[in-house]
């Protein structure tokens, strides 16, 4: 098929990964190719691939802007291979990560005040259009090759598999808890949905020093979040006298929720002053009655991702306070099936490919 | 156990205009006003602002009014008299009074001078004032207040352009400064040219920021950009036109009462970009999850201020320049001014000469003797 063809000839340098052919999502090998190494990039070998629920969304098309054939993954580490010429960062051998972009237009005020993430221009590391007008593909593949510019450098303290999954997860809910000023010691801070989002905000929460209760529709769920990641306290969040107790407790809350959900119950949480952050990104708009807002001079923010140097910033903290990720790591093989897990939800918190041990192109 | 009749429950007779069921008709109404305690300020009325508020209330619009219900929280008058214990302002003093007339003045809103959050507040009317007793408004002959809520007009200020600062200003000036969207230079937007729309413009110029109002009536562009000064003019259903603006934004202040989607206004601001909320529309709104996602936006809501920034919120008005444009009527012609705030009709807001309203009513009642 030529579309096929051209993905493999594209690009001098032969890549393989797996890849979504159409909207059924069902992921299987894909030969295709990457750029050479230029000046300022850093190709490295990919070892870990987090699974992320954007991924899900992208193979199956849900936000309309996916093209196939689509390689996904963009909570990518691995091992320095090479580098450009003008590369003053990196080295051959060095642990290093990509995360959700590979480039932006490096010139408007966003990309100058260190906010890549919200470049109009900016390139995402999957099924976005480069700068050379070919589509790029993400971490679900043996080799990456990025500006140095958009590369992570994993601390040594962090395992790379479960830090690969800091680079989307985790700075999306670091980010805001930065700057909504949800951050200091003592603060009252909620999350909800327990996911791969919820329970690395629990633990960036935590180490900031703020008293977290995690809000979920799932009373399973409660033991795992105070024994295991550490929350102070749990909300079931369709108990009304729970709820209710609760009101006006809360200086901020992180709502990682991607399905439809009711916004008035959590911002009735808030003090005054308080602050609802949504990261989670559900399909229809959200009702929002004003009177809400206007007592108790309260808000709703959104965030998404974070720019380089914060994200590095992110994993220098998490290395430093022992945050990462709780991962299940699988081959490459399981991914389907992994797929059709994270659709239940029924992952503990967040599938990581083991592509360094299980990517082999056979072909 | 009969009930008091309202001129029978406090021991000073007032008088006033009040609606007595929601067909929101306005007519003399004869009540009473509790005696000057120690930390009262007594004063008469000489103008009164007609707040969109008025009308929703009057006419049960938000389900909780209670009649007979007599409006205005944007009230200027003289003091007459003063509680042993007040010292901020004497007898013959230029004061006003607001929304609120108490609070419970323990809870940490109160304590950080947010007493308009506090759980407790008493409204200046349809409220239920420390004593049980009903509050009445500012569409009255005087008025009874603790000190606390009494604002001070400066002496340059007029009491008939400068009272509606007192509810429409406060509105407006509050998000400004505490959303940081104060600062020269900024890029501001005021959506809907009313009552608090047209102060807002003034408010953001006096910053020093750039002003664009955004209105549904292409009519209004002449008047905002020539009278107003506002640097430019969108119109809200001209999506082209809001296309080409987009991420241009600090901040929006958003006035608008009626529902109205926020999707368009959110593409206006630039990332960190804020978009406040001061109008109140009936029903929800529709937030888009990654229309606040996409730039780091914000949708934020602010009533009105605490007595500290009310009294703040006037000196900076006084020292600019800045009342609000208005239209004097008499309180014979209030079911009508009603009428025409109902559809918009004014420019800006009505202001009841109340002093000359009720000098009018008792050489009616004198006369009739």
């Amino acid at each position: 098929m030529a579309a096929i063809q051209s993905a493999e000839q594209e690009h001098p340098v032969p890549a393989f990964g797996w890849a979504a052919r159409d909207q059924s999502g069902v992921l299987s090998p894909f030969n295709f190719s990457r750029r050479a190494t230029g000046e300022t990039d850093v190709k490295f070998k990919v070892l870990y691939c987090g699974i992320c629920h954007s991924d899900l969304h992208m193979i199956k098309n849900e936000w309309g802007t996916s093209t196939y054939p689509l390689v996904p993954g963009h909570e990518i580490v691995g091992q320095v291979t090479e580098v450009g010429s003008q590369v003053t960062r990196f080295n051959p051998g060095d642990r290093v990560g990509v995360g959700c972009i590979v480039a932006s237009c490096r010139s408007c005020d966003n990309c100058i005040n260190d906010l890549e993430n919200y470049c109009p221009k900016y390139t995402l590391t999957y099924s976005g259009l480069s700068s050379d007008g070919t589509i790029t593909y993400g971490g679900y593949s043996d080799v990456m090759v990025c500006d140095e510019h958009f590369v992570l450098r994993i601390p040594d303290a962090l395992p790379l598999h479960s830090a690969a999954p800091l680079l989307c997860a985790g700075i999306t809910v670091y980010s805001p808890l930065r700057y909504y000023g949800l951050d200091r010691p003592g603060m009252k801070v909620g999350v909800v949905g327990l996911g791969g989002l919820g329970h690395v905000a629990v633990k960036f929460a935590k180490a900031m020093g703020a008293k977290v209760t995690v809000i979920s529709t799932s009373p399973a769920k409660k033991e795992e979040a105070i024994r295991n990641l550490g929350a102070d306290s749990f909300l079931i969040s369709r108990d009304q006298d729970e709820m209710k107790a609760a009101m006006g407790s809360f200086d901020g809350i992180i709502d990682t929720v991607s399905a439809d959900h009711p916004l008035v119950p959590l911002i009735g949480l808030l003090k005054t002053n308080g602050k609802l952050v949504l990261v989670g990104a559900p399909p229809k708009p959200l009702e929002l009655p004003a009177f809400s807002l206007l007592m108790g001079r309260k808000m709703v923010g959104g965030s998404g991702i974070g720019g380089m140097k914060e994200t590095q910033e992110m994993l220098d903290f998490a290395a430093k306070h022992g945050v990462a990720a709780e991962v299940e790591v699988v081959p490459v093989e399981y991914v389907n099936e992994a797929m059709e897990r994270l659709e239940r939800a029924d992952v503990k918190y967040r599938f990581v490919i083991d592509v360094g041990n299980t990517l082999l192109n056979n072909a | 156990m009969a009930k008091k009749s309202p001129d029978e429950v406090h021991p000073v007779k007032a008088f006033g205009w009040a609606a007595s069921d929601p067909s929101g008709h306005l007519s003399p109404f004869s009540f009473s006003r509790r005696a000057t305690g120690e930390e009262d300020v007594r004063f008469k009325v000489l103008y009164c602002g007609i707040c969109h508020s008025d009308l929703h209330c009057i006419k049960n619009e938000w389900g909780f009014s209670t009649y007979p219900l007599l409006p205005g929280h944007e009230i200027a008058g003289e003091v007459t008299e003063v509680g042993s214990k007040v010292t901020k302002v004497k007898p013959g003093d230029k004061v006003g009074v607001g929304c609120l007339v108490g609070a419970c003045h323990s809870c940490d809103n109160c304590t950080a001078d947010l007493e308009n959050h506090c759980p407790q507040v008493i409204q200046t009317y349809n409220s239920i004032d420390v004593d049980g007793t009903m509050t009445y408004g500012g569409y009255s002959d005087h008025m009874v207040a603790r000190e606390r809520y009494i604002v001070r007009f400066p002496e340059n200020m007029p009491l008939d352009a400068g009272a509606p600062l007192l509810c429409a200003g406060i509105t407006v000036y509050s998000p400004m400064k505490y959303y940081g969207l104060s600062e020269p230079g900024m890029h501001i937007a005021v959506v809907g040219l009313g009552g608090l729309g047209h102060v807002a413009v003034k408010f953001a110029k006096a910053f020093g920021a750039r002003v664009t109002v955004v209105s549904t009536s292409p009519k209004k562009e002449e008047e905002a950009l020539k009278r107003l000064g506002a640097d430019s003019f969108l119109v809200s259903t001209n999506m082209d036109q809001l296309k080409k603006e987009q991420f241009t934004l600090d901040g929006i202040i958003d006035t608008v009462s009626a529902v109205h989607p926020l999707l368009p206004l959110l593409g206006l601001l630039k990332a960190n970009g804020k978009l406040i909320l001061v109008g109140a529309p009936e029903k929800p709104l529709e937030l888009p999850a990654f229309s606040v996602i996409m730039g780091r936006k914000t949708v934020a809501g602010s009533n009105i201020g605490g007595m500290k920034e009310t009294q703040e919120m006037i000196d900076f008005a006084a020292k600019h320049n800045i009342t609000a444009d208005i239209e004097i009527i008499k309180a014979d012609y209030l079911n009508t001014a009603m009428e025409r705030l109902a559809k918009g009709d004014v420019r800006y807001r009505f202001v009841i000469d109340i002093a000359n309203s009720v000098a009018d009513i008792y050489r009616e009642t004198t006369q009739r003797k």
